[in-house]
């Protein structure tokens, strides 16, 4: 793992300053790990310790106020927009803590959607991977079910096969299990943990569950902003 | 973008009440547009067909010429001074030239030459000052539309035929087919036949002037060859000013436009006009504001799902064109509604030549259904950008932690 060509993300001395001056909030205090190809890793942290805005930053949603974020061997920190748009769109899956499916579409219409809003319509090929991948969650009978006629594992389900739909290389998943109760979180524990098996997509997943996060291969505490060796 | 269209498309579509209730806004809108066009339309029409409606729009006249200036002589005194303007005496010759020069003008529909002079008529010893007007056989009811007004006979003119007024054929005690002398002031003479009446509600073409052909015309005057001024009709009217301001820059003749002589009308109807565009204009200030706040609100509601989007990759632009494109959507719904409506509601009016007194006036043909749908589509899809763009520069991650 230790290899450069297995690196997939690198982060180098991420800082994050909300604010300026004297209401100015330090929440990354010079944040540096790697995360190699094929891992599950698990963020660890209690509420407020940075968690979420490490998370956006890697996801590119956000920028670092100071540090290096390096993914694919791309420096990421200074991109435009648009680059960091196609970027995401590539190569980066998210799961969020509650699902943010778009209500007016069916199960299939939102796992399609990171391809269709790539290629301005939702292709045939499209629609059949995104049905091979709600099958591999378990919702082949709930293709055509609007977002709003799901139950709550029912839509994280639907919310993990859209992060898959366009292969990415990285999956964020925040709190992914939090808003679910105890068996629905240990079935989608599960299925994420199949899912990087079978695909070697890396996986990091923001939890404050350690029961969840003894389910990853290698844990990641942030405490206060900084990581705790 | 058809990924955008079919977002934009569930978006309008999850909330039908609101849609229909925004398209039946922009319609009612549409709907005022549309009547107050087709009512000042038809009302400018109306009054311009009874007042000026047998006038030309731009006449076209030999300059004057400049009189000759008596200079004061010492030992000398000017006892008497008399002015005569040469212009009516000599008219234009080869009016053909002109008429060729005047057709280039592609706002005019209409050019008909015209030989006007004094005269009397007389049957017996029944006598009666009349105007005499040679007209163009074949075009005698291109500027005064005597095909309208016809009571006995035909508006056609033949050599030796007449069309008067019936006022002042029977003031003669005359009909069709009656002959009788018109002379003219300088004394010539000739033996006309009745061969039209016409009553057209203007008592200076009803009660005093006589209608004959050209050829016949010019031999009675004197004047072979010539005409005394070239009427134009054109296809707007308004644009008389301008169109005569450029045919004497052209032509270097005296080009007048009606709105000289009717210039009360003129201002009027430029008056009820601009009443119409600022009723018109509220219409779609009302439009704007209506799709605007309301595409506000949605975008506002929908600031989760839109961080969720951008999150997944939609670009700035993709969100701005699903935005916009609800906006476009609903202007063009609306404003076909509101054509479809218009067109229901004004379709029973009567032709404005055909409106009884107490009837409203209105022309649905001037009710510029294309432009008010056109205005209606474009004042929508502006009224979409402001929320559009706020909704694509929404931080994703606000959006999503909302």
């Amino acid at each position: 793992m230790s290899q450069n060509h297995d690196q997939l993300l690198v982060v180098t001395d991420v800082h994050k300053v909300f604010g300026s001056e004297e209401t100015a909030t330090h929440v990354l205090k010079g944040i540096s790990f790697t995360l190699y190809r094929g891992e599950m890793v698990a963020l660890i942290g209690a509420s407020g310790s940075g968690k979420s805005t490490l998370l956006n930053i890697l996801g590119t949603l956000a920028r670092p106020s100071a540090g290096q974020v390096m993914m694919l061997g791309k420096d990421l920190t200074d991109a435009d927009d648009e680059t960091l748009t196609d970027f995401r769109n590539h190569h980066i899956g998210f799961v969020f803590q509650f699902h943010h499916l778009l209500p007016e579409f069916t199960a299939l219409e939102n796992v399609v959607f990171p391809t269709a809003v790539r290629e301005g319509r939702e292709r045939t090929t499209a629609k059949e991977r995104g049905t091979a991948l709600l099958t591999l969650v378990g919702l082949d009978d709930r293709l055509h079910y609007r977002a709003t006629q799901l139950s709550g594992g029912q839509k994280q389900r639907v919310a993990i096969a859209r992060a898959l739909m366009n292969q990415p290389e990285l999956v964020l998943a925040d709190e992914p299990t939090g808003n679910l109760d105890r068996a629905s979180a240990l079935q989608v524990m599960e299925l994420l943990a199949d899912i990087n098996a079978e695909s070697q997509t890396t996986f990091l997943i923001s939890t404050h569950d350690d029961q969840i996060a003894a389910r990853c291969s290698r844990q990641i505490v942030i405490q206060d902003g900084v990581i705790d060796a | 973008m058809l990924y955008g269209a079919k977002m934009a498309w569930r978006y309008l579509w999850s909330s039908p009440g609101q849609t229909v209730l925004l398209i039946a806004g922009v319609a009612a809108a549409v709907f005022i547009f549309i009547f107050m066009s087709a009512l000042i339309g038809g009302l400018a029409e109306l009054l311009v067909n009874r007042t000026i409606g047998n006038l030309a729009h731009v006449s076209v006249e030999a300059p004057d010429r400049a009189l000759p200036v008596l200079v004061q002589q010492p030992g000398r005194q000017v006892l008497a001074m008399r002015q005569v303007s040469t212009r009516a005496r000599l008219g234009l010759s080869a009016p053909a030239s002109w008429e060729k020069i005047l057709r280039e003008f592609h706002e005019v529909e209409t050019i008909a030459p015209k030989l006007v002079g004094g005269g009397v008529l007389i049957r017996g010893d029944v006598t009666r000052q009349v105007s005499i007007n040679g007209l163009r056989p074949g075009h005698e009811s291109s500027i005064i539309h005597f095909d309208r007004g016809m009571v006995a006979g035909s508006a056609l003119l033949r050599g030796d035929g007449l069309l008067i007024g019936k006022k002042l054929a029977d003031d003669l005690g005359i009909g069709v087919g009656r002959t009788l002398t018109l002379r003219a002031d300088d004394g010539n003479e000739t033996s006309l036949t009745v061969s039209g009446l016409f009553s057209l509600g203007v008592s200076q073409l009803d009660e005093n002037s006589a209608f004959i052909e050209m050829g016949t015309a010019q031999a009675l005057l004197d004047r072979p060859g010539r005409v005394s001024v070239i009427e134009i009709r054109l296809a707007d009217l308004y644009a008389a000013p301008a169109m005569a301001r450029r045919i004497h820059a052209a032509t270097g003749l005296d080009a007048t436009p009606w709105t000289d002589t009717n210039e009360e009308l003129f201002e009027a109807l430029k008056a009820q006009g601009n009443t119409g565009s600022i009723l018109k204009v509220f219409a779609m200030i009302t439009v704007v504001i209506g799709v605007a706040s309301a595409l506000m609100l949605t975008t506002f509601r929908r600031r989760s799902e839109i961080g969720i989007m951008r999150a997944f990759g939609a670009k700035r632009r993709f969100i701005l064109y699903v935005f916009v494109l609800q906006g476009s959507l609903i202007g063009l719904a609306g404003g076909l509604a509101g054509a479809v409506l218009a067109i229901a509601a004004l379709s029973p009016f009567p032709p404005i030549d055909q409106v009884q007194p107490g009837q409203l006036p209105v022309d649905l043909r001037q009710g510029a259904i294309g432009l008010a749908v056109l205005l209606t589509t474009l004042g929508a899809t502006l009224a979409a950008l402001l929320p559009a763009r706020s909704a694509s520069r929404l931080d994703p991650v606000d959006a999503i932690q909302q």
